[in-house]
């Protein structure tokens, strides 16, 4: 009976905080029209691009034509997903996006770490803003132009092709060959990342405090010592936070660059699941299948993210929520 | 008493690190730079001595202007350029009003939805419909083929959003309140003292935007196929990564075409690049600068 009534209770209080909230909005629309009339955009904008689409995802469940709409479809369940995962294509796609980003992960993930530390050890201002400068560089040129060059500088006569060739590689289209299509992809995006990726590291060198060199130094700790036992703990909330980040797109691999890149030769290697996604859904037209295989990879994406912070909050107590 | 520690520390061990991590920085540097020289040197090269030519350039062979008097002689790269121009101009302004519309709202400390639409919107950033259903909703609103597919997709980027908002709660409180005071409604502070104190940042956002906007290409191809209103990064896909040079080699000979080809890329490459190159050393601190509000963030 009591419990009755406390619940009774509890659900009026609730009502009355709702009503309070609703009121309170009321007043604060009424106070500062200006204020949602400039949010008024912002939230069609969220509604209608990001939101509309992930209503629009339910056609995953779907056997979608475009004649019926969403509505008008039939629906079919899982079989999408069970198609996906019952496919030669599946595990093809797993293992490539896998292997593409690992690589990436291990490989490009800490040079931009490794470049950040050793700018920090430049006694001569001068020259580390020009290295700065210049290794930024290749951030803000642009994909089509990037893959355009790898493409041109790895024919046969190519500038790349010829250097390998004089470290004993046969002269080759290397973008042909499906070995050496991940080496190319990671290196080169060491290459366009490592300059602007350290930035979010040196700020966070500046940050350490200097009398601890001056201590360590006193101690007689050597510059190894010091870079291991003071700069990298310095960074290490900021290298997790950073590889939060990245886990959360461990499965959506840069796939432009990929679809810039690869072509039918190299599939069995370059193809992943954004890519497939791709090319099932816009070059075939299978709407609800690539839909389904879409969402399969989001899925994944935020359960690792979540995961990843998880752990991360628990050994680290470093998170980025 | 600095000079006693540099005195001490300076090693013999540490002098062959500080010369080695010199050297591995003019390596960086060299291994950085170097492709754009050599595209540069390229397109000023005489194509057929280019073909013949294996090896390094360390400077134009047979300096000639053929690949870029080919390149300017030719239509579509003016429309690539004017329709990027176009987005670029609409997509900013338009980016930017948004952005700080949403900015500044969320920056309202008793704004009673603060909580609810940080959340609204964050999710976006972690979920999204897909690919698929993306195109289907262009292609829905008929926006497919027309320059807006290009522009209000991706209209406010949640990231530079967040950023622009840290950045207006950096502003101190004190100033709204005396404003307030003084009979300043919301209007009046918005754009007396929030809007001059943004500007850097507004500026830096910008930046962000162009050079996105600048850059991108999937969209294009994913939704323009009319060739009017191809911008330049699809047409510089069809040329360098489809290898449809013959898209621009109209009005050279078809004898010519095949080894005018090759210089006529790299010039399309210089030419479409040459704003960022020239531009990006006087913007750079402002980039920095971006990123770093950003990480703080993070």
């Amino acid at each position: 009976m009591n419990e009755a009534i406390t619940a009774d209770r509890g659900m009026r209080v609730a009502k009355k905080k709702k009503d309070r909230y609703i009121w309170r909005l009321v007043y604060d629309i009424k106070n500062h029209k200006m204020v949602y009339c400039m949010l008024l955009p912002v939230i069609l904008y969220y509604l209608i691009f990001h939101y509309v689409p992930m209503y629009g995802a339910i056609i995953a469940f779907q056997n979608y034509n475009p004649a019926d709409g969403i509505l008008g479809s039939q629906w079919v369940g899982l079989a999408n997903f069970i198609e996906f995962f019952g496919s030669r294509i599946f595990s093809r796609v797993l293992v490539n996006t896998l292997r593409i980003s690992l690589t990436t992960l291990i490989f490009s993930f800490p040079a931009p770490i490794i470049l950040a530390l050793l700018l920090n050890e430049l006694k001569n201002k001068i020259f580390t803003r020009t290295t700065q400068t210049i290794t930024y560089l290749p951030h803000f040129i642009s994909l089509v132009v990037i893959c355009g060059m790898i493409k041109d500088f790895t024919t046969e006569d190519g500038i790349i092709t010829q250097i390998c060739a004089l470290l004993g590689m046969a002269p080759q289209n290397m973008l042909n060959n499906p070995n050496l299509f991940v080496p190319i992809y990671v290196v080169s995006d060491i290459w366009q990342g490592i300059g602007w990726g350290s930035i979010v590291y040196l700020a966070a060198l500046t940050g350490i405090d200097q009398s601890l060199y001056e201590a360590a130094r006193i101690d007689g700790a050597g510059k190894f010592r010091q870079v291991w036992n003071i700069t990298l703990p310095g960074i290490v909330p900021t290298i997790i936070v950073m590889l939060i980040l990245r886990m959360g797109s461990l499965l959506s691999v840069g796939y432009e660059k990929i679809i810039l890149l690869y072509n039918p030769l190299t599939y069995e290697v370059a193809d992943v699941i954004s890519s497939y996604v791709y090319r099932r859904g816009l070059e075939d037209f299978a709407w609800s299948f690539s839909t389904a295989v879409g969402l399969f990879n989001s899925v994944i994406n935020g359960i690792l993210i979540f995961g990843t912070n998880m752990i991360s909050r628990k050994i680290n107590n470093t998170s980025i929520w | 008493m600095r000079k006693t520690t540099k005195g001490i520390k300076a090693s013999t061990g540490e002098r062959i690190f500080n010369v080695l991590n010199c050297l591995i920085m003019i390596g960086l540097i060299v291994v950085t730079l170097y492709p754009f020289l050599y595209i540069i040197f390229a397109s000023l090269s005489n194509s057929n001595k280019l073909m013949a030519h294996s090896g390094l350039l360390f400077g134009p062979i047979d300096f000639t202007l053929d690949a870029y008097k080919a390149v300017f002689k030719n239509n579509s790269i003016y429309t690539g350029y004017s329709n990027t121009l176009t987005v670029l101009v609409v997509g900013v302004s338009l980016s930017l009003l948004l952005t700080f519309f949403g900015a500044y709202g969320l920056s309202r400390k008793n704004l009673v939805i603060k909580k609810q639409l940080m959340v609204f919107i964050i999710i976006t950033m972690f979920v999204s419909g897909g690919m698929i259903p993306n195109y289907n909703l262009v292609t829905g609103l008929h926006l497919d083929d027309t320059l807006w597919a290009l522009i209000l997709p991706g209209v406010i980027s949640t990231f530079n959003l967040i950023i622009m908002r840290t950045n207006f709660e950096g502003i101190p409180d004190s100033l709204e309140e005396s404003a307030r005071i003084d009979g300043a409604g919301d209007m009046t502070i918005l754009f007396r003292i929030i809007l001059p104190l943004s500007l850097p940042i507004i500026a830096v956002i910008g930046l962000y935007y162009a050079v996105g906007i600048w850059n991108s290409w999937f969209n294009a191809m994913l939704y323009i196929r009319d060739r009017d209103l191809y911008p330049l990064q699809l047409l510089l896909r069809e040329i360098l990564i489809e290898n449809e040079v013959g898209a621009m080699g109209n009005g050279a000979d078809m004898g010519d075409a095949l080894a005018v080809s090759e210089t006529i890329k790299y010039a399309v490459i210089i030419v479409s690049t040459l704003p960022i190159l020239v531009l990006y050393p006087f913007l750079q601190k402002y980039f920095v600068k971006g990123t770093l509000t950003g990480a703080v963030k993070g």
